[in-house]
């Protein structure tokens, strides 16, 4: 491993670096605020890392990893939701009962998994950071250990967790006994030596692993443990499984289908279809029946996830950028949308504000936090001036350009129903409140308020004009469809 | 740059005037109004500096701007401001400004949210009036409900809720399918061009087949029947303006309906002549259904807010007849009938939403004899009544009969059964007129007359009508070389539909 390697994994070697030393600080003394500090500072260096990085891009280091722009970008997304994540979660967790600081030492290892999966070339080094990042979301997720809820989302977690990664290695297995090799741009060229598309290890092996990445990004008819996983997790941590875990994952599927050329032929365009369709549907039409906000953003996300597929049923550079800007943009919402609940649910240290009856007329309490989140829910309807609009825009171009009328229908009568249960939410926090039911009356810890004025700026100042990221997306892409 | 001004200053005045309502609900009203009259004074200096060149540089346009907004996937901000945007941005602004007025008793809570919703929905508006960009378009026509949701479900009467959800999933619904037939129709050019692009003069320059070119017209034809609204899609409307507050009936009625027609007028027609013209019978027995059965239902009424809603079913009716007989005089005629509606049913809303503030109802079962106790309100309402069934000398009389004339040289069954809609409207008028304001007054009748703020409202609008009703000819003047310039378009686009 030369110098040059050295530099362009250096993003991983600074988060490797932080782990060890939160871990260490832990260990000597605890203190909430000195470990948040090291983790957040931890971060930023990484962001920073991508910089002497992707002069480096491309970069394979050793068959295992491929540092380009596209897993750099998508590493920078991922230090980006992790740092607000731990931003918002930094009040939260202060105000509970168990100790704070191993949550950041889970946040950074399930940032180091996401981040080597973003990265990966290899069927290896892709299950290495699926399991990585797998187990410490178990840790996240039933971190309140004396709740039910929590262990049992946890428990969920962690079947679902291995559910998954047995269809995926198994898959993994069939492809590797057709063609003899688990390099992703090595598998693209067997296959066109061997000229398999009806080759029955191939596709079974494909449907497997479509079917492991499918249960991580929770689409249907993989999708039941979402929203009890996202309701019993602490609000942060679901932020973290809907944004970080599937983005990764979602990054990792993309470069594989890519790269391995996965879908240019057989039944596998078709089958992506019919999933798509299915989310939008079940996870608009579910969303309908709920009143706990946190199962309406699970069902939520398995749409949105659905309206993701759309995109990335598009063929050339369009794809990626389709798919990238949406899940920026998905990053941004959602994050936001979770940050609210978990702000609010600061000073309420028994339970989350989750209930939909406790929103009432937050907008007339609270009129940034309501107004903030008024402009979550109109980004994920896919309103204008909100990032939303734009990914919503790339969704339909996709779907169009590929000619996929039925998933273009499909995502327009998603949308119209997924509206329904967004404007729901919008009505109840503008609705006054009934007397007497002075919900909660705690305060906003600053940080997390700040975090979310931050993402609510870029969600309009993207939404508005999103020519930078578009241009960095469409950089990212072409060396990307050029390798 | 005037033409971003147009917009902006409706935009940041709302924001502003949005903060300064929770110190000072008066403040708030003062500068929205401000607000509304500068952009006013901005149109007015815009048609008087170019009153004579509209005439004589035939098919030019006013003012445009272009500008790159996301240049990597082609969309522009192009705004661009012919006699028919300006028409409809003069009508904009003056019920802008009434709304503001006539709101200025009714809305006592959240006066500065009130006030900053209105201006957004006003900018969003003229945004839509102005686009030339088809991105940029939808991105407006999204804008306007946001607001215009808020107006209604916040400031709504009983039902108000379930009226906001119900218009914005059928605006919003509607919208994504034309929205999906802007992006299959810049994919298309794309592929023929190799620059991706929404202009409107460059996606004017498609190729396309007969098929393609339904689908796509029936994408736009969908978002634009629903806010117009064409009969099968009507159903939002009656309770949406029903339940909004007097300024947002106002809006909707004047303006977002308008919205609507604008878009067959200026996208729908002249970007798919072909498929239109296909598509013209059926659009114009859609329109006659509309005409009619409006009429007939606003008879039905007994609620004095959706009688006034199910009549503009029915004048816009002779808008969608008027655009797909499609010569000169039948599209005057419905530019005419635009504005006239604007005005009419605008003021039939202040006025009912007058009442309703003073008498606390809108059933007419209950109502009688208003005349004797508020003679300024029975006057303007039998005036505006009147006005709504078409006597001749009032702004709906030219815009109907040019409509049916024109439609006459096209279709004479149309306009024959058209014709039967001016009988339907007498009926409803004047029973309106008779339930209401004639017969012996009730005891819960006893009420505030107008005051001289409502009076100086209706007074404009009054003279505006009559002005409409007998000088029409700078309206024409300003709308002949829009047409003209929608004419062009539709031919270029004929003769490269012919080449394939």
């Amino acid at each position: 491993m030369s110098g040059t390697d050295l530099t362009a994994i250096l993003p991983f070697v600074v988060l490797g670096g932080t782990v060890t030393i939160v871990m260490l600080g832990i260990a000597f003394c605890r203190s909430h605020r000195l470990t948040a500090l090291l983790s957040l500072l931890g971060l930023i260096l990484c962001l920073i890392a991508i910089w002497p990085a992707s002069d480096m891009a491309p970069r394979q280091v050793t068959p295992l990893f491929v540092i380009d722009r596209y897993a750099l970008f998508y590493m920078g997304l991922i230090f980006a939701s992790s740092i607000a994540v731990l931003l918002l979660a930094y009040g939260y967790l202060a105000a509970r009962t168990e100790p704070p600081e191993e949550f950041y030492l889970l946040v950074l290892v399930a940032t180091l998994g996401a981040v080597a999966l973003v990265a990966s070339n290899h069927f290896a080094s892709f299950f290495l950071g699926l399991e990585t990042l797998s187990i410490s979301l178990l840790g996240l997720i039933a971190y309140p250990r004396d709740h039910g809820k929590p262990l049992e989302a946890g428990i969920k977690y962690l079947i679902l967790a291995g559910i998954s990664s047995a269809f995926l290695l198994f898959g993994m297995a069939l492809i590797y006994a057709r063609l003899g090799s688990m390099e992703f741009s090595r598998i693209a060229a067997l296959l066109t030596v061997n000229d398999a598309p009806s080759d029955l290890y191939w596709l079974t092996g494909l449907a497997l692993i479509f079917t492991g990445i499918g249960f991580k990004l929770s689409v249907v008819p993989f999708h039941m443990w979402a929203p009890d996983v996202y309701e019993g997790a602490p609000a942060p941590v679901a932020a973290f499984v809907a944004v970080v875990s599937k983005g990764a994952m979602f990054a990792l599927l993309l470069r594989y289908f890519v790269t391995a050329n996965a879908d240019s032929f057989g039944p596998a365009p078709m089958m992506i279809e019919i999933v798509a369709i299915a989310s939008i549907l079940v996870g608009n039409l579910l969303a309908l029946l709920q009143n706990n906000i946190k199962r309406i953003l699970a069902y939520s996300s398995i749409a949105h996830l659905g309206y993701l597929l759309v995109a990335f049923l598009a063929g050339g550079a369009l794809r990626i950028e389709a798919v990238t800007y949406y899940l920026v943009a998905y990053a941004v919402m959602t994050v936001g949308a979770f940050g609210i609940i978990t702000v609010l649910s600061t000073s309420n240290a028994v339970a989350e504000i989750e209930d939909l009856d406790a929103y009432r007329g937050l907008i007339w309490r609270r009129p940034w936090l309501g107004g903030a989140f008024a402009a979550m829910l109109l980004s994920l309807a896919g309103i204008p001036l909100t990032m939303g609009f734009i990914g919503k825009f790339y969704a339909i171009a996709a779907g169009v350009s590929a000619t996929m009328w039925p998933a273009v229908i499909a995502l327009i009568v998603g949308s119209i129903v997924g509206l329904f249960y967004y404007l729901r939410v919008i009505v109840a926090i503008c609705t006054p409140a009934p007397q007497g039911a002075a919900a909660y009356a705690g305060t906003v810890p600053r940080i997390g308020s700040a975090t979310l004025v931050a993402l609510t700026l870029m969600l309009f100042a993207l939404g508005v004009y999103p020519t930078p990221l578009v241009h960095l997306i469409q950089v990212t892409a072409a060396q990307m469809t050029v390798r | 740059m005037i033409l971003l001004w147009l917009i902006l200053t409706p935009l940041v005045g709302g924001v502003i005037a949005g903060f300064s309502g929770r110190r000072n609900s008066a403040l708030s009203r003062w500068l929205s109004l401000a607000c509304l009259a500068i952009d006013l004074m901005l149109i007015l200096a815009l048609w008087a500096t170019h009153y004579g060149a509209a005439v004589t540089l035939n098919g030019t346009w006013l003012a445009q701007i272009d500008w790159p907004w996301i240049p990597q996937l082609g969309i522009r901000l192009h705004l661009g401001l012919d006699g028919l945007s300006l028409l409809l941005i003069l009508l904009t602004l003056g019920l802008g400004v009434m709304s503001v007025i006539a709101s200025w008793s009714e809305i006592t809570e959240r006066v500065g949210f009130f006030h900053f919703n209105l201006l957004l929905t006003l900018a969003g508006v003229i945004g839509v009036f102005l686009a030339l960009d088809l991105f940029l378009f939808f991105f407006f026509w999204e804008l306007m409900l946001v607001p215009m949701y808020f107006l209604i479900a916040v400031w709504g009467h009983e039902r108000r809720i379930y009226a906001a959800i119900k218009f914005f999933l059928f605006t919003q619904g509607s919208g994504l399918l034309m929205f999906a037939a802007i992006v299959a129709l810049a994919l298309i050019n794309y592929r023929q061009t190799g620059t991706l692009t929404f202009d409107y003069f460059a996606l004017a320059k498609t190729q396309l087949g007969p098929t393609t070119q339904m689908w796509l017209m029936l994408g736009f034809f969908m978002a634009f029947a629903v806010k117009l609204p064409v009969v099968p899609f009507h159903t939002w409307l009656a309770d949406a303006h029903t339940e909004a507050p007097t300024a947002g009936s106002v809006i909707l009625a004047g303006l977002l309906l308008k919205t609507g027609a604008y878009g067959l007028l200026r996208f729908a027609v002249p970007l798919f002549p072909a498929a239109s013209a296909t598509f013209a019978p059926v659009a114009m027995t859609l329109g006659v259904i509309g005409i009619l059965y409006g009429a007939m239902l606003a008879f039905a009424q007994d609620d004095m807010k959706r009688l006034v809603a199910y009549t503009s079913i029915s004048h816009l009716g002779f808008v969608v007849l008027g655009i797909y007989a499609g010569n000169a005089l039948a599209l005057q005629g419905a530019i005419v009938q635009m504005l006239a509606h604007g005005l009419s049913t605008g003021a039939l809303f202040i006025l009912v939403g007058a009442l309703q503030e003073r008498l606390h109802t809108r059933d007419m079962r209950q109502l009688s004899g208003l005349w004797s106790t508020a003679p300024r309100i029975g006057a303007v309402g039998l005036f505006f009544a009147i006005a709504s069934l078409g006597l001749p000398g009032l702004g709906n009389f030219v815009g109907e009969f040019l409509v049916l004339f024109g439609t006459y040289r096209v279709a004479s069954g149309f306009a024959i059964a058209g014709t039967l809609g001016l009988v339907v409207s007498t009926i409803y008028a004047l029973s309106f007129v008779q339930r209401v304001f004639h017969g012996e007054p009730s005891a819960r009748t006893v009420l505030a007359d107008f005051s001289s703020r409502h009076m100086l409202v209706m007074a404009t609008m009054i003279v505006a009508l009559i002005w409409l009703g007998c000088y029409p000819q700078p309206v024409f003047d300003a709308a002949s070389s829009a047409l003209a310039n929608l004419q062009r378009v539709a031919s270029e686009r004929q003769s490269h539909l012919g080449e394939p």
